[in-house]
């Protein structure tokens, strides 16, 4: 599962930047990223962060083991709309969610409110803590794509 | 429509070779409670057994005279069948024998020679033959078309009276009428609009085409969502359950806190009269204050009561509990106490959680001249499979629908995994 998804742009960013760099200017090279998710997963604190925001603003919908309300609230583990896009899953904090979710066949309606008044470390916490939890193993979400996802507005 | 109807066409010619067999065999009228009651705990003297396993998302049912089965399920099967065809088998089981009606939904109700059955945005009805088969499954008449279905409380539950009136449920499309549905601190819209079309019964004609709300009464307005309903025959009155609202601590921390969110607001039982208005979204019941509260989103803040105006509960039971089917009990099999008392299905809680979750079982409350008299009681329960389960909601089981046999035998259909149950007594 390391899948990494540092994304294409990024990659041909860094392409662009050996193409223009001079000789000299070897050390200019973009420091590699540090990986979000070594072999331990995202720091515990930064889970336990992630837990006490879902306990107290997701629970009662999605309820203790991330697995929903039949019907109603769409279960969290091992679903595309959790393991996938951290952009789409973030603005699904930010700014609600009201279509029709089908998940293995089955359909969930509730709408999701806008929890925009979380703070971007927050939903950081919280998107990591979701991804790594239910059986997830998918990578930590940064404050700063919470951050562009927020000023991106809806 | 067509194609699955042809299908079925199939099934039950080559189903009847085999029933002729299975009537020479089968004992006639013996019902047989399996020897664990199917993981039932029942009161003494009642069994139960499992009389099919439908592997679907069992709404309501009934049972004809014949004791034929017809089950109303949430979404159509991969044959398009929305309602399936169970015949009755030896010791009390049932086997299935077709489908129709491509179509989910809840609602489904027999009177007059009619099989009732709903989408969640219309009510169609079949004529029956004297053996209570529908004659053409294709062809339901539509008796009521264009109903509103937002994306919460979608199902339409219905019932009928004895005066020719058709009663639909029509739920709210809002947890509480908020600006923004279930958000943080939203407060309530004025003068709720939803009201206009939805969280309401309304009541047709039994015998009408194409009925829509032009055609329709709103019967009872402030009703957020009814699944349970039932017309009492004793009071001559419409009966209904409503399941209150969700989430106050959610919504209004500093109001409530978890456990007390939990506990708020009873699941309460209503006797409607034309023109009643039970108070939704401007009031909740407090089952320890005995009390319609002033909700948060309208200015309440836990404490605030209302008074008049709105319908006080007949009987109120723990919150979130779910009520999704409600019967009057009319046969003779069971002792003289349940005798026109009310059954009822709680489909289990989820809103009453980080607190343990509550439900999934059928309670009976007894009744007295039309009105419930006492105190409530379990009646089947560990539908979940163990108490843990109850508590964390991850049940089995979970009671859906309540039907009542030509022989007295109260029916439980299961909308997790589709089990039809069939609870007994023995005298």
């Amino acid at each position: 599962m390391l899948r990494h998804p540092l994304p294409a742009a990024a990659l041909l960013a860094a392409a662009l930047l050996l193409l223009n760099a001079g000789p000299g200017t070897a050390q200019a090279r973009p420091k590699p990223k540090p990986r979000t998710q070594a072999a331990g997963g995202p720091a515990p604190a930064l889970l336990a962060q992630g837990k006490k925001v879902y306990t107290q603003y997701c629970l009662t919908c999605h309820q203790a083991d991330g697995g929903g309300v039949q019907n109603m609230n769409p279960p969290l583990s091992q679903t595309s709309y959790v393991l996938g896009d951290k952009a789409r899953l973030a603005g699904i904090i930010l700014h609600g969610f009201s279509e029709n979710v089908e998940i293995k066949g089955e359909t969930y309606t509730n709408v999701m409110p806008a929890h925009d008044f979380l703070t971007d470390a927050q939903i950081a916490s919280l998107l990591t803590y979701v991804r790594h939890s239910f059986g997830n193993k998918a990578s930590a979400v940064g404050t700063a794509e919470v951050q562009a996802v927020r000023a991106a507005g809806k | 429509m067509k194609l699955s109807v042809l299908r079925f066409a199939v099934l039950p010619a080559a189903l009847a070779g085999s029933f002729a067999l299975y009537s020479l065999t089968a004992a006639p009228g013996r019902v047989a409670p399996e020897p664990g009651n199917a993981g039932l705990k029942l009161p003494a003297g009642f069994g139960a057994l499992v009389v099919a396993e439908t592997g679907a998302h069992a709404r309501h049912l009934v049972v004809t005279p014949e004791g034929t089965l017809y089950v109303k399920l949430a979404k159509p099967t991969a044959k398009g069948a929305g309602i399936l065809v169970l015949k009755p088998g030896a010791g009390g089981k049932a086997a299935l024998a077709g489908g129709f009606g491509n179509y989910g939904g809840t609602g489904i109700f027999q009177k007059n020679g009619y099989l009732y059955a709903s989408s969640n945005r219309e009510v169609f009805r079949y004529k029956l033959d004297a053996q209570s088969n529908v004659v053409s499954p294709a062809q339901p008449e539509t008796v009521v078309t264009g109903l509103k279905m937002g994306r919460e409380h979608e199902t339409k539950s219905i019932a009928l009276d004895n005066a020719g009136n058709l009663y639909v449920n029509i739920g709210a499309y809002s947890n509480s009428c908020q600006v923004l549905d279930r958000e943080k601190g939203s407060m309530g819209i004025a003068s709720c609009p939803v009201l206009d079309s939805a969280g309401g019964i309304w009541q047709f004609r039994a015998d009408g085409q194409r009925q829509s709300y032009p055609q329709g009464v709103r019967y009872t307005t402030g009703l957020r969502n009814v699944v349970g309903l039932d017309w009492n025959a004793q009071a001559d009155q419409l009966f209904v359950m409503q399941h209150g609202r969700d989430q106050l601590h959610d919504i209004f921390p500093a109001l409530y806190d978890e456990k007390s969110s939990a506990r708020l607001p009873a699941e309460c039982m209503y006797a409607l009269k034309k023109g009643d208005n039970a108070g939704w979204p401007y009031t909740y019941y407090d089952p320890a204050q005995h009390h319609k509260m002033l909700a948060p989103e309208y200015g309440g803040d836990g404490k605030k009561t209302v008074d008049g105006q709105y319908l006080d509960p007949v009987a109120a039971y723990p919150a979130h509990m779910a009520p999704n089917a409600l019967l009057f009990y009319t046969g003779a099999m069971f002792p003289a106490r349940y005798r026109n008392g009310a059954f009822i299905a709680f489909h289990g809680s989820w809103n009453r959680a980080p607190e343990p979750q509550m439900g999934y079982f059928v309670a009976f409350q007894p009744f007295k001249d039309g009105k419930p008299s006492g105190a409530w009681e379990i009646f089947a329960d560990n539908f979940a499979g163990s108490a843990a389960k109850a508590a964390s909601g991850r049940a089995d089981h979970r009671p859906c629908g309540l039907a009542q046999g030509p022989d007295g035998s109260l029916y439980v259909s299961d909308d997790n995994k589709g089990t039809i149950y069939r609870i007994v007594y023995q005298k």
